[in-house]
């Protein structure tokens, strides 16, 4: 770890060099990176931390947004009938991030306007969620905060803000924490550099995240030649079968 | 290359998209698979509850659970083959109606899902059937156990109804019995609606349906299903890996490997018990499947709203 944070610090400060340079020109200015931009989930993915880090240049508070790919999120609703729960309404969402974490160095509440935070979408409680169906505004509520709740106990979305180390000398850094049911795809990283309560600038860092190995291969085959898959299944079943049969046959 | 938190014992399903236990699975599929043995269901009843328990997403504990039951329904026949306890041709005739019956099921599915609450036409077809065979099947066995205590009283091989009235008589050896096809064919045909909604092989239905309906002798019934349980769900892992692609393939092969072992035990523990007891035990075994299932409609789940992603899931 320690070495890995020093080549992430040797790797920064060649990358902040011509910002210093120019620092005159640009008053501020922020710069972040993660440890790697692809994440492969392989037969022994367990979840995954990833280094992010960064510096800044003249003065400001940087906060960070984690997001993964937008998917079209359905929230349904139960009702007890005839003393049966079964399922009522559904609201979906459009293009929802699959994917939502928040980075700070100290809680959002103390240094971030709400304007700023709604704006940027910081904060799941700032996040724009477009209902498709129309539906009143008592109710988009009790389905958007549904929506969160049952994100946050999934492991998507974060419950609180994650930790942002500040180092000194405009350098920060953190931990990003993937959970082994992380979903796949393109994330983007904002880092947004905040003075006086006003966004003065935005770096996006690209993260993909897929899978990779045989597991990718048998998506892949599953998705594309599902009859093909099909039949491999079948007779892949059918030998286990014979297989466990001729071995307690002749024990 | 990322950090990892290296847990030897986890494995990523890449269908169902989730990283398990991978001891915990082959301890499921044993357990799973010894009841198949013992009883000749394929276990599905049991098993993709507890998939869905796990976490594995609907669609693909159905899928994956049909691929699955392939594995331990050849092991266990084998078993019983040699015992000279499979009638085949009884077995082919539950087939033909298994096929149609299973197709015109997929298609059912389809229409009471654009309608909305499959999820409770499923659940609920599991607690009628689960409830109603498992009661018929402890009366029956305790009756049966009462009657043995008493020896003298002599019973009749089966009843004769109306069933046996009906055109395109057949005999069947192996089942001693001579009978029309057309009951058989019926029974195959509705098992196989069952099987399409319920994603399981059906056995627990079939099994009884044999013993009750058609009166087959308990040795030849168990057999019998395994033998048609293994294209009921040929024609399922095929349907939903092409449809839905819904059948993951390492999933499937961890709960074979278990079930496969299982399914050995279970078939000489099964010799070893009497006809009633092996009804008595799957009677109670149904019936906790079935409380459970009901309690789970019943009592106040701790979030009434869910989530969906997307188009799949139900």
């Amino acid at each position: 770890m320690a070495r890995r944070l020093f080549t992430a610090l040797t790797f920064m400060s060649i990358c902040i060099a011509p910002y210093l340079a120019v620092g005159t020109s640009r008053a501020q200015s922020v710069i972040a990176d993660v440890s790697e931009h692809f994440v492969g989930i392989t037969a022994d993915f367990t979840g995954a931390k990833i280094l992010f880090f960064g510096t800044i240049t003249g003065p400001g508070k940087v906060v960070v947004v984690i997001s993964g790919p937008a998917q079209d999120i359905t929230v349904g609703n139960k009702v007890q009938r005839a003393g049966i729960w079964m399922n009522d309404e559904k609201v979906t969402f459009k293009n929802t991030p699959s994917f939502y974490q928040v980075l700070s160095s100290e809680p959002l509440d103390e240094w971030l306007p709400p304007d700023t935070r709604e704006a940027k979408q910081i904060g799941v409680e700032y996040l724009k969620l477009e209902s498709t169906e129309a539906i009143g505004p008592a109710k988009a509520a009790d389905y958007r905060a549904a929506l969160v709740r049952n994100m946050q106990k999934n492991n998507y979305y974060g419950k609180a803000e994650g930790q942002l180390k500040l180092l000194g000398g405009g350098l920060f850094r953190a931990d990003i924490f993937l959970p082994s049911n992380v979903p796949t795809g393109d994330y983007t990283i904002k880092t947004y550099l905040v003075s006086f309560g006003r966004v003065t600038h935005m770096e996006v860092t690209p993260l993909n995240i897929n899978k990779t190995g045989i597991g990718a291969e048998i998506y892949r085959v599953a998705h594309q030649h599902g009859a093909l898959y099909g039949v491999a299944a079948i007779i892949i079943a059918v030998l286990a079968g014979l297989g466990g049969n001729a071995i307690f046959r002749k024990s | 290359m990322a950090a990892r938190t290296t847990e030897s014992v986890n494995l990523y399903l890449p269908i169902a998209e989730m990283s398990v236990n991978i001891f915990l699975l082959l301890g499921m599929g044993a357990g799973v698979g010894m009841l198949s043995g013992i009883f000749g269901v394929g276990g599905g009843f049991l098993m993709t509850p507890l998939l869905i328990f796990l976490g594995i997403p609907p669609a693909v504990a159905v899928g994956t659970e049909a691929n699955q039951i392939i594995a331990s329904s050849v092991s266990g026949v084998f078993a019983h083959w040699r015992r000279g306890n499979v009638d085949f041709k009884m077995g082919s005739i539950l087939l033909v109606g298994g096929i149609v019956g299973s197709t015109f099921g997929v298609f059912l599915f389809q229409y009471l899902r654009s309608l909305g609450h499959i999820d409770l036409v499923i659940m609920l077809s599991y607690v009628i059937f689960l409830g109603v065979i498992g009661s018929l099947m402890l009366i029956e066995s305790i009756r049966a156990m009462q009657r043995r205590k008493r020896p003298g009283s002599l019973r009749k091989l089966h009843q004769h109804n109306f069933l046996h009235g009906l055109p395109f008589k057949m005999r069947f050896r192996r089942s001693k019995l001579y009978i029309s096809a057309l009951l058989p064919l019926m029974i195959g045909f509705i098992v196989g609606i069952l099987s399409a909604i319920m994603g399981v092989g059906g056995g627990f239905v079939m099994v009884p349906a044999m013993i009750y309906l058609l009166g087959m002798p308990t040795a030849v019934v168990v057999g019998t299903s395994l033998y048609q349980i293994i294209f009921v769900t040929a024609n399922a892992t095929f349907l939903q890996a092409t449809l839905n692609q819904t059948v993951d393939i390492v999933l499937a092969l961890l709960l074979m490997i278990g079930a496969v072992i299982g399914a050995q035990f279970g078939t000489q523990v099964g010799a070893k018990l009497r006809g009633e007891q092996l009804r008595g035990l799957l009677a109670l075994i149904v019936l906790s499947v079935c409380v459970k299932i009901l309690y789970d409609l019943v009592v106040t789940p701790d979030d009434i709203y869910f989530l969906s992603r997307g188009s799949g899931g139900h």
